[in-house]
C-alpha cells in the first residue's frame, strides 16, 4: 500500500499527541506519590535570649552527656563533647557591629552538630562509617569507624570529638541502655536518633526548662519550627560554606 | 646394608616421638574440661530462634541485627514464631540470658573462640537496664 503525504502527516501528528499524553500522565502520578511520602528533615531552632535567661544553666548539656555516656576528661586535649557552649563572638564573628560587639561579648551560644543538608564530614569518610539518614540526621557507625579523623578535619563546626583513650573510666555513671564508645573512634551529637525512633524529641529539648530549643521537621511548612523561622530573624553557622546547617539560632 | 639397624632404630624412635601425645592421652583416663552448663532463662521458654540455629548461627543473627539497627534504622526483629523483639544486645539478649560472664564467656572460653569486642562499648549489665524505664 502506498502512503500518501497527507496520511504520513496525520500519523506523525497522532503519535506526537500520544507521546505528550503519556508524559503528562506520568508526571501527574509521580507528583502525587512524592506529595504523600515527602522526606523528613529534622532541625532545631535555638532561641538565644531564652537560652541565656538563667545564668550558667547547663541542663541540656548535662542531660545529653549523662544519657549518652559522654566521658568527662580533665585534660582539655582529650575533651569529648556532644553539646557545648562558646562565646557569641567566636560563633558568629561577622554577625555584629562595633556597637553590639560589647553587648554580645562573652554571651554563651549553645552548639552541637548541625546535621547539615550536605555534610562535608560524610564525603571524606573512607569507610562509610558516617552518613546522612533519610530523616536528615548525620550519624556515625561506631562499629565501622577506623579513627582516621578525616571527618573531624572536614567539619567546619568542630562538632566531632575523638576518643584518644578508653572513655569508660571517665564516665561517672554509665547508662546501660546506650553504648559507650571505645578508644579510637570519633563521636558527636546524634540528634537523639534512638529517641526519634520512639517518636520522642531529643533530650536537650526536653531538658530545657526555658523551652529555648524547638525541634521539628523542616520539610513541613506548618510545623512549629517552620513558623518560628518564618516569623523571627535566624542565623545559621557559617552559611557561606554551603553545608546547610539544620540548627538555627533565633536572634 | 650395614646401616639397616640405625635406620630402623631411628624410624622407631621418630614414630614413638610423633605418636607420643596419643599414647599419653590413652594412658591418662581422667576427663579434661567438662562442657559448660548454661542455665536456661527463668522467665522465657523460647529464644528468638530455635536453639539449633542459635548455636550454629547466632553470630550471623547478631551481625545482621547490628547492620539493620545502625545502618537502616530497622529496630524490630520478627521471630520465626511471629513474636516481635527489639534488636538489642544488652536489653533483649542479656535481658534473658543474664550477664556476659554467665552466658557468652562460658561457651566462648570453653571452645577457645574469641568474641568480637562487643563489650568495649555495649553494657553487659542488663540488670540495671531492665529496672530503668
Amino acid at each position: 500500500m502506498k502512503m500518501t503525504r497527507k496520511r504520513f502527516l496525520q500519523l506523525c501528528g497522532l503519535s506526537l499527541i500520544a507521546a505528550i499524553a503519556k508524559k503528562v500522565m506520568q508526571g501527574a502520578a509521580t507528583s502525587a506519590t512524592s506529595q504523600s511520602a515527602k522526606a523528613i528533615r529534622w532541625g532545631m531552632a535555638i532561641d538565644l535570649a531564652k537560652c541565656r535567661r538563667k545564668d550558667g544553666c547547663s541542663g541540656c548539656i548535662k542531660a545529653c552527656h549523662s544519657a549518652h555516656n559522654v566521658p568527662q576528661f580533665a585534660d582539655r586535649a582529650h575533651e569529648v563533647k556532644w553539646v557545648w557552649k562558646q562565646p557569641f563572638e567566636d560563633v558568629f564573628p561577622f554577625a555584629q557591629t562595633q556597637y553590639t560587639r560589647e553587648v554580645n561579648a562573652g554571651l554563651p551560644v549553645l552548639l552541637m552538630c548541625n546535621h547539615c543538608d550536605d555534610p562535608p564530614c560524610i564525603d571524606v569518610c573512607p569507610v562509610n562509617a558516617t552518613w546522612r539518614t533519610d530523616d536528615g540526621v548525620v550519624t556515625i557507625d561506631f562499629h565501622r569507624c577506623i579513627g582516621c579523623r578525616y571527618c573531624m578535619a572536614a567539619c567546619p563546626y568542630g562538632s566531632r570529638s575523638f576518643n584518644w583513650q578508653d572513655p569508660r573510666p571517665a564516665i561517672q555513671k554509665v547508662n546501660p541502655n546506650f553504648p559507650t564508645r571505645t578508644k579510637g573512634v570519633v563521636e558527636k551529637c546524634n540528634f537523639c536518633e534512638e529517641r526519634l525512633a520512639k517518636r520522642l524529641a531529643p533530650l536537650c529539648v526536653e531538658a530545657c526548662e526555658e523551652k529555648a530549643l524547638v525541634f521539628g521537621d523542616l520539610e513541613q511548612p506548618d510545623s512549629e519550627i517552620r513558623k518560628l523561622l518564618r516569623s523571627r530573624f535566624a542565623l545559621q553557622r557559617k552559611p557561606e560554606l554551603g553545608a546547610g546547617p539544620s540548627v538555627y539560632y533565633l536572634i | 646394608m650395614r646401616d639397616r639397624p640405625f635406620i630402623v632404630g631411628g624410624l622407631v624412635v621418630f614414630l614413638a616421638f610423633v605418636t607420643a601425645p596419643v599414647w599419653r592421652g590413652l594412658a591418662t583416663t581422667k576427663a579434661t574440661l567438662a562442657p559448660p552448663q548454661i542455665k536456661s532463662p527463668a522467665k522465657e521458654k523460647q529464644c528468638v530462634a530455635p536453639v539449633s540455629y542459635m548455636r550454629a548461627s547466632h553470630m550471623q543473627l547478631l551481625d545482621d541485627g547490628r547492620e539493620d539497627v545502625v545502618r537502616t534504622g530497622q529496630r524490630k526483629y520478627v521471630a520465626y514464631n511471629g513474636k516481635v523483639y527489639d534488636k538489642s544486645l544488652t536489653e533483649t539478649c542479656l535481658g534473658c540470658h543474664g550477664s556476659r560472664q554467665e552466658f557468652c564467656d562460658r561457651c566462648h572460653n570453653y571452645s577457645g573462640v574469641s568474641t568480637l569486642n562487643c563489650w568495649n562499648c555495649h553494657s553487659d549489665a542488663p540488670q540495671i537496664a531492665r529496672s530503668s524505664p
